[in-house]
């Protein structure tokens, strides 16, 4: 793996990273699967490129970003919540939807950002080289999102999310609106997913419909690795960890792309493969493990 | 006060699974009333303190408490006005909290939640202060995770954080029923003791005819959703177990005798 490549993987696993903070938020923290996040990371995208190529300053197309996706998980939170649909089947409703609204957004399957200013072009007036200038842009984005994440869950409607997802009849009794908890969280964790969405493609130069397939799988399998390498104690913890995760899988996938064996090597279009094995044998093996140690 | 005026509530209505845990329940709770409330499985009692605590809406009736009407209200609203403890000690707490977060989660029953700090500095005192009166040692342990504890120290712990901030009403649905009886024992005398400090009002579910007897100073009797019997004060004071086996074993009589009735 050359160091284009490693800088390259460590760039993707810092934006993508914003996602993973977003899915972990879900996954672990509310206990809600949520597969919103396949629609709403190019949801994030279009918005923003849309935006752009309407003369929109790109910073605040990040706004707008956040508030689509933010929208968009509230409701398959809502749907889960207040018409008593299961998580998954609800987020599934939801990311099919977005499928044919993402379309409709940018009047096509993808929309070009050419020539056009995207929140890189402050970094590059600097002088800073174009292969760098996307390492701190992302790692400025990814370590804010990761520090005001560990502040918001440390205040007191911080702690009433991480109770909800923990014991919702006690967070009940203790006069909390649980549906509300949901609602709030899961719109916040597809803002994060859609900001991650919007931050790709004025990186990539381009929104496409397509560009969300398998990003709650390469989020799982993040946070897993996150936990597993860093482990998750505290919150603070479990946060870095999952940012952490996100480069660690970026970087493992990097590496298996540049792997051959006498003839044979994977081509990029195996990674969903590639992370759904990850995934398996990362849920598996503590079960596995646990069972071998019993004889 | 609290006053529950002709409230059913219906399970399974219409079908042949159909059951009445609440036939026409009429009760006045007044201010400082400590009720023990018994009655055979299926009676009903976990269904009236439910339907108080609203868990869920009564099919007809209303419940009023301090004069402000709640029937409508969901559970999470009505927590601005109670508190409870269930029989399972893992309902009570936040395992996955340590103790301090699980405290100040408490002090904020039915208040606003902002974006103030979850735990503040000022309030660790006021919790290792409670703490040390449940003389488990837990003063010393407010950064430990809840899930370590064992059942009786959540329970225990619940107890406190149920009244932390203090509620017009607590409701105790069996809360020892699941603990060994020693540590019953411990948080029956905790329990008596908060509730004294406080002169909390109290509903308190027990299958124990001793504890009926021995806490409270009511003690209401329920048999298919109705209120059997309802005694205070010093006519309470001079029940015995007998007396109470006696109302129970009469009650479900009556029942075996309009069986036998239908049969013939």
């Amino acid at each position: 793996m050359t160091i284009y490549a490693a800088l390259g993987a460590v760039e993707q696993g810092l934006v993508y990273g914003i996602m993973v903070i977003g899915v972990y938020l879900t996954f672990r923290i509310l206990d809600f699967p949520d597969l919103t996040v396949d629609g709403s990371l190019p949801l994030g995208a279009a918005i923003s490129a849309v935006a752009i190529t309407h003369g929109i300053n790109p910073y605040l197309t990040l706004l707008f970003a956040l508030g689509g996706g933010f929208c968009a998980g509230m409701i398959t939170a809502i749907l889960n919540t207040k018409f008593k649909i299961l998580h998954l089947l609800a987020s599934i409703l939801t990311m099919i939807a977005l499928y044919s609204i993402n379309i409709r957004i940018m009047a096509g399957p993808n929309v070009a950002l050419l020539g056009t200013p995207t929140v890189f072009d402050a970094v590059s007036e600097l002088g800073i080289p174009m292969h760098l200038s996307g390492l701190l842009v992302f790692g400025c984005f990814a370590l804010l999102v990761t520090g005001l994440m560990i502040w918001f869950l440390g205040t007191e409607l911080g702690q009433a999310i991480l109770a909800t997802g923990d014991n919702p009849q006690m967070i009940t009794s203790l006069g909390v609106n649980t549906h509300t908890i949901i609602i709030f969280g899961v719109g916040l964790s597809n803002g994060l997913v859609a900001l991650s969405g919007a931050l790709v493609a004025q990186n990539q130069g381009a929104a496409d419909v397509g560009m969300g397939i398998g990003t709650i799988v390469a989020g799982l399998a993040s946070v897993i690795i996150g936990e597993t390498v860093c482990g998750a104690t505290s919150i603070a913890r479990a946060f870095i960890a999952a940012l952490a995760g996100s480069i660690l899988y970026r970087l493992a996938i990097a590496f298996a792309l540049g792997v051959e064996w006498g003839g044979f090597s994977f081509n990029p279009s195996d990674l969903n493969l590639i992370t759904a094995l990850l995934v398996i044998v990362a849920l598996t093996t503590p079960n596995l493990k646990r069972r071998l140690l019993q004889r | 006060m609290i006053s529950l005026d002709h409230c059913h509530k219906y399970f399974h209505r219409g079908s042949v699974n159909e059951i009445h845990p609440l036939n026409d329940i009429c009760l006045q709770i007044r201010e400082g009333d400590f009720i023990t409330v018994i009655g055979s499985n299926g009676a009903g009692k976990s269904t009236l303190l439910n339907c108080i605590a609203g868990s869920f809406f009564p099919d007809s009736g209303r419940i009023r408490i301090n004069s402000c009407e709640v029937t409508a209200w969901p559970e999470y609203k009505r927590a601005r006005f109670i508190a409870r403890v269930f029989q399972d000690p893992l309902l009570g707490t936040c395992p996955s909290a340590t103790i301090e977060q699980n405290l100040a989660l408490a002090l904020k029953r039915g208040r606003r939640r902002g974006l103030g700090r979850g735990v503040k500095n000022r309030d660790r005192a006021l919790f290792r202060d409670k703490l040390r009166h449940l003389g488990l040692g837990l003063e010393d342990r407010l950064l430990d995770k809840v899930g370590l504890l064992s059942g009786g120290q959540r329970q225990a712990l619940t107890m406190l954080m149920a009244t932390m901030i203090r509620p017009e009403v607590l409701l105790l649905d069996e809360h020892i029923a699941a603990l060994d009886p020693k540590t019953a024992n411990q948080i029956l005398t905790l329990t008596r003791d908060i509730i004294q400090e406080q002169g909390l009002t109290t509903m308190m579910i027990t299958h124990n005819m001793n504890h009926a007897i021995e806490f409270g100073n009511r003690l209401i009797m329920l048999h298919q959703g109705r209120v059997i019997y309802d005694v205070a004060g010093p006519e309470k004071l001079s029940l015995s177990v007998d007396d109470l086996l006696h109302r129970f074993y009469s009650a479900q009589g009556e029942e075996f005798s309009l069986d036998s009735m239908l049969l013939t």
